[in-house]
């Protein structure tokens, strides 16, 4: 049988090609960033505070959440950890089932689950109010939740 | 006059000895499923695991199936597993192996078993064509295109490829994905995408640019490890991997 080869310089169809490149991309960008957002999450919360890991309490985080810089932050962290980390795991699902449905399955999962954290995680970030009962006040200092 | 015959005789005496062969056997018109069976051998110093299976195919069991051609390295018929690992049955020295153990030989892993040690090699070569593994030049060959030292250096590694099989069938991501290209696929493709007399490099990198291209190589270097030529064949995808981000050679 002779394989005929048609054209052998004519381009091809590049549908979802370029889809693979980029997470590819995202990956190495992001894992770069994580590192140094990591490092500076785990400083600011469990190194350079006085009594290190023990400061962490609700009015720490509270505190944190007063400002815009350490919103964005945690933002951030939050975003690139939940899609670097759902993307690894496709690659990994990719990689080890080989049943189509079962793939296309535990894919669809991962990716609810982490729009499910993402949503959270920034509603909470964006909307977080440190007093959550009006008669509840010993977990802040008065003067925050006055009223 | 009998001293010196016999010292004659213990200077060229190659040692010989008992070696355990376990066989991973399939025969698909009396098997389901594929079994191991021993062979005990007398093999000498000098002898290969192929100089084994054809010591048990010539005088112990004539059904069994192996491939193999030049036995010397050359061809890459005899890929299989050895204790384990990817290697040419002809290049496998058995004393430097541990032969205090049995020693495993099965099929390359990731390809359809058809008898024995003979795999169905039919998706590893459409793989290998899918990248057009020859030259595309627009000019006619009426006089020698001049290449330098140099530019031929950029891909002298990946024409070592004797397409053995080795690299793709040790490669995990293939061993789940028959749809990924393979190492040895990219290999090729690296040999002209790299090659400055060739013109369709942009072809072959929109074709490995691709869901089931370069992307899916997790870098564990089974290839590399895995290749009896010495062919640097993470790197190799590395290059191309390069090559398709910068959209250039």
């Amino acid at each position: 049988m002779a394989i005929i080869i048609e054209q052998p310089d004519a381009p091809r169809s590049r549908k979802g090609a370029q889809w693979e490149k980029r997470a590819w991309i995202f990956m190495r960008a992001s894992g770069i960033i994580l590192v140094f957002l990591i490092i500076g999450h785990l400083s600011v919360n469990l190194v350079l505070p006085e009594h290190g890991v023990k400061a962490i309490d609700f009015a720490f985080v509270a505190g944190k959440w007063a400002s815009p810089f350490w919103q964005a932050y945690d933002g951030l962290l939050l975003w690139f950890a939940l899609i670097h980390g759902t993307n690894g795991m496709r690659t990994l699902v990719n990689d080890y089932t080989e049943r189509e449905w079962l793939r296309k399955s535990l894919n669809i999962a991962l990716w609810v689950v982490a729009a499910t954290l993402i949503l959270l995680g920034t509603l909470v970030i964006t909307t977080f109010d440190p007093c959550i009962d009006p008669n509840v006040h010993n977990y802040l200092p008065d003067l925050v939740c006055k009223g | 006059m009998s001293t010196a015959v016999e010292s004659v005789k213990v200077i060229g005496e190659v040692p010989s000895f008992q070696v355990t062969l376990f066989v991973r056997r399939f025969d698909p018109e009396n098997d389901a499923e594929p079994k191991w069976q021993d062979f005990d051998v007398t093999v000498h110093g000098t002898d290969r695991v192929l100089d084994a299976l054809h010591k048990i195919k010539w005088e112990l069991d004539g059904s069994l199936t192996f491939r193999r051609s030049c036995a010397h390295g050359v061809c890459g018929s005899d890929a299989m597993r050895i204790n384990g690992r990817n290697r040419l049955a002809c290049k496998t020295l058995i004393k430097d192996l541990d032969i205090t153990q049995p020693i495993y030989v099965e099929p390359i892993k990731g390809l359809k078993v058809e008898k024995d040690l003979v795999v169905d090699m039919n998706p590893f070569y459409q793989a290998y064509r899918d990248v057009k593994p020859f030259l595309i030049a627009s000019d006619s060959p009426t006089k020698e295109r001049i290449q330098s030292p140099e530019d031929r250096a950029r891909f002298e590694d990946t024409t070592k490829c004797i397409l053995c099989a080795a690299c793709t069938t040790s490669c995990p991501v293939f061993w789940t994905d028959n749809q990924y290209f393979g190492p040895a696929a990219i290999v090729n493709a690296h040999r002209f995408i790299f090659d400055s007399r060739d013109e369709a490099a942009e072809v072959r990198l929109d074709i490995l640019n691709d869901k089931e291209g370069v992307w899916r190589c997790r870098t564990t270097f089974n290839c590399t490890e895995a290749c009896p030529r010495g062919i640097e064949v993470t790197k190799a995808i590395a290059e191309v991997k390069q090559a398709v981000l910068r959209g250039r050679v």
